[in-house]
């Protein structure tokens, strides 16, 4: 089977390589980004539809997050902020029965969970948001990421709730499980229907932003480095048959070290990032107050961006929601493994996701950027200055994007920028692991389990993987990108929808642990 | 009262020769065999969403393999002596574990097979022997 399939995805890239020789790909990709264009660009639309108020455009995607994470907040009584502590004692198996050891715990599945979403996001993503709305971003996006944290927590309490659980003891889980059983408990109609619009964009997404957008931003880091050696216009194939390669290896070769490897390092890279980050915020401790006092003042007053403090508002929504995914209900996949009684316990630990993500990481990658002075301010009105294209704060050296963020790094540490590139690199392939599983999950929901069908899926996912890195295609990655995003329309209803379901278990829970029926182990 | 042996079984020829040192002395005295075998684990490694989804199946061939495979055989060889035995299977950290089996079993001493590790490694990863003669809460006897 296996060399089955190695000979496929050999027949394949040499396809693609064939299609993409140089004298041909660039009509051809033209051509393709065109017709590929025409072909999906309302979907586009629809998804990243913005409203115009006052000169500034909010995407009424990021509205449908930031609202469902409000309303969840609320419904639920600000439980990320009530159970937290409770969170912690579980992440740490204080409630884990010891004759379970050896089973998915608490720690493990946050853990997974958050090399999925831990990447571009925070690093690139947030620059973006600094870069365009200001400091003031780095307060609304804390606000976001605060909010996504109930969002977090509704859906992975139903996606353990109502995953499957098959005879020989594995389970697959996920929205497009709890829309069709919730739906089913609550007697509510469309939950088949809704399953089925999530899957498919789940599929589309993993292919898409969970991996041609992760290769193709992992390749611009590469060739920027190897610019930086001489190496001139370093071919993006390279990349992306490695990737592929790689890929190939781990999710149908079996290879498990590869992705053992990868889930141990990409831990530890947070920490360095988060480590070197709080040493350079440190090392400039006498600018700590100055960048305290630009967050919030950009936040509610005008600071010469673009928009003033409502387009720092838009900024930081928009960076919370594409970074830690809240609401999108990927993580209600990841989560669904553990072995637990109480679905709702793996809710609470969820929330520390967006948590970590957001709260802490990207906010560290903004302080850094201000604290070093990276935004260029008019020294006598003392508000910032737009670049010459006027549509973000002019920057030191005039980077954005990732390269501002190490261009940050960089200005206390040099040698930062190459392992920025390392960080990069192993974020963008944990996270096309983590998303070529939950792709798998739809996959398999939409046509069953069975081996062919599944090699099938794997093997145009490292296809992708490859395509990603070889082309640079704007409407291909503005489709992936507003797939992921388009999961967020049906999870957001059906999070709606069974929100007694959630309530009730939580309160049960919270109870019989005041009352202390649920006791800790050690 | 009752005089418990724990035997820190893992298959290898050191722990083969700790349960054999084990079976006089039990003979000799009276005691009863525990065969405890431990399956390392940590709750805090990082595992793909692959592996997060089939650990209980894996887990459940863990542990039949080892009952089988492992202290199956070892349960007949103590039976034929006439010495009572039961076994013990766990994940979990070695050291940690055994001492958590004593207590619970209310033995009277635990057994290991010297694992030979020297210098270097032990000083890095630690040893079980190490570990035991500093937390166990019963007497340790190291079969060499």
């Amino acid at each position: 089977m296996t060399l089955r399939a190695a000979q496929l995805l050999f027949a394949a890239i040499a396809l693609t390589i064939a299609g993409t020789a140089p004298t041909l790909a660039q009509g051809f990709e033209e051509q393709f980004d065109t017709y590929f264009g025409h072909a999906t660009g309302w979907f586009v639309n629809i998804i990243f539809y913005s409203f115009d108020i006052g000169g500034i455009s909010i995407p009424w995607i990021v509205g449908w997050l930031v609202i469902g994470a409000t309303i969840f907040t609320i419904y639920f009584g600000f439980i990320q902020f009530r159970m937290v502590s409770h969170a912690i004692a579980l992440v740490k198996g204080d409630y884990s029965d010891p004759n379970d050891a050896g089973e998915v715990s608490h720690f493990q599945a946050l853990a997974t969970a958050l090399s999925g979403t831990v990447g571009l996001g925070n690093i690139a993503g947030v620059a973006v948001a600094v870069g365009i709305g200001g400091p003031g971003a780095t307060f609304w996006m804390i606000v976001a990421g605060l909010l996504g944290m109930a969002s977090k927590f509704t859906e992975c309490t139903l996606g353990v709730k109502y995953r499957n659980e098959y005879e020989d003891g594995t389970v697959s889980g996920g929205p497009m499980y709890y829309m069709t059983k919730g739906f089913a408990e609550r007697g509510l109609p469309g939950g088949k229907f809704l399953g089925i619009m999530f899957a498919i964009f789940c599929i589309l997404g993993s292919w898409g932003g969970g991996n041609m957008f992760q290769s193709n931003q992992a390749h611009a880091q590469i060739a920027n480095v190897m610019g930086s050696f001489g190496i001139e216009s370093f071919p993006g194939w390279i990349t992306g048959l490695i990737f592929a390669v790689i890929v190939f290896l781990v999710i149908i070769g079996g290879l498990k070290s590869i992705a053992q490897v990868t889930e141990k390092v990409v831990p530890f890279m947070g920490i360095l990032y988060v480590g070197t980050a709080v040493v350079i915020i440190l090392m400039n401790y006498d600018m700590i107050g100055t960048a305290f006092s630009q967050i919030f003042a950009g936040a509610f007053t005008e600071t010469g961006i673009v928009g003033g403090a409502i387009g720092a508002l838009i900024q930081g929504f928009r960076r919370a929601a594409f970074s830690n995914e809240a609401g999108v209900g990927s993580a209600a996949i990841a989560h669904s493994a553990v072995r637990t009684k109480e679905p709702v316990t793996e809710g609470f630990v969820s929330l520390l996701e967006p948590f970590i993500d957001t709260v802490v990481i990207c906010t560290m990658t903004a302080l850094v950027i201000i604290i070093t002075g990276q935004l260029v301010s008019d020294p006598e009105t003392g508000l910032f200055v737009l670049n010459e294209a006027g549509d973000a704060i002019k920057t030191v050296d005039g980077s954005s994007g990732v390269e501002l963020t190490s261009a940050a790094f960089s200005s206390n540490f040099s040698w930062f920028r190459y392992l920025l590139v390392i960080a990069v690199v192993l974020f963008a392939f944990s996270t096309m692991i983590s998303w070529s599983y939950y792709g798998l999950k739809a996959w398999t929901y939409l046509f069953g389990e069975g081996q062919t069908k599944e090699i099938i899926y794997k093997l145009l996912f490292c296809f992708f993987a490859f395509l990603g890195a070889t082309i640079q295609l704007g409407s291909v990655l503005d489709f992936s990108d507003a797939a992921i995003f388009a999961m967020a329309i049906p999870n957001i209803i059906a999070l709606y929808c069974l929100l007694p379901i959630v309530r009730k278990d939580m309160n049960s829970y919270i109870s019989r642990l005041r009352s202390g029926e649920i006791k800790k182990f050690v | 009262m009752s005089r418990k042996i724990i035997v820190g079984f893992d298959g290898s020829p050191a722990s083969q020769r700790a349960l054999d040192f084990a079976i006089t002395r039990a003979k000799a005295q009276g005691d009863g065999i525990v065969i405890a075998h431990i399956l390392e684990w940590s709750p805090y490694s990082f595992l793909t969403p692959e592996e997060l989804a089939e650990r209980h199946k894996r887990r459940k061939n863990e542990l039949e393999r080892a009952e089988k495979a492992i202290l199956a055989p070892m349960v007949a060889r103590v039976e034929e002596q006439g010495v009572p035995v039961t076994t013990a299977l766990k994940y979990g950290h070695i050291a940690e574990t055994l001492v958590q089996i004593a207590k619970t079993e209310d033995a009277a001493m635990i057994m290991i097979g010297r694992m030979g590790h020297s210098g270097l490694s032990s000083r890095i990863f630690g040893s079980v022997a190490g570990t035991l003669a500093q937390v166990a809460p019963v007497p340790v006897t190291i079969v060499p």
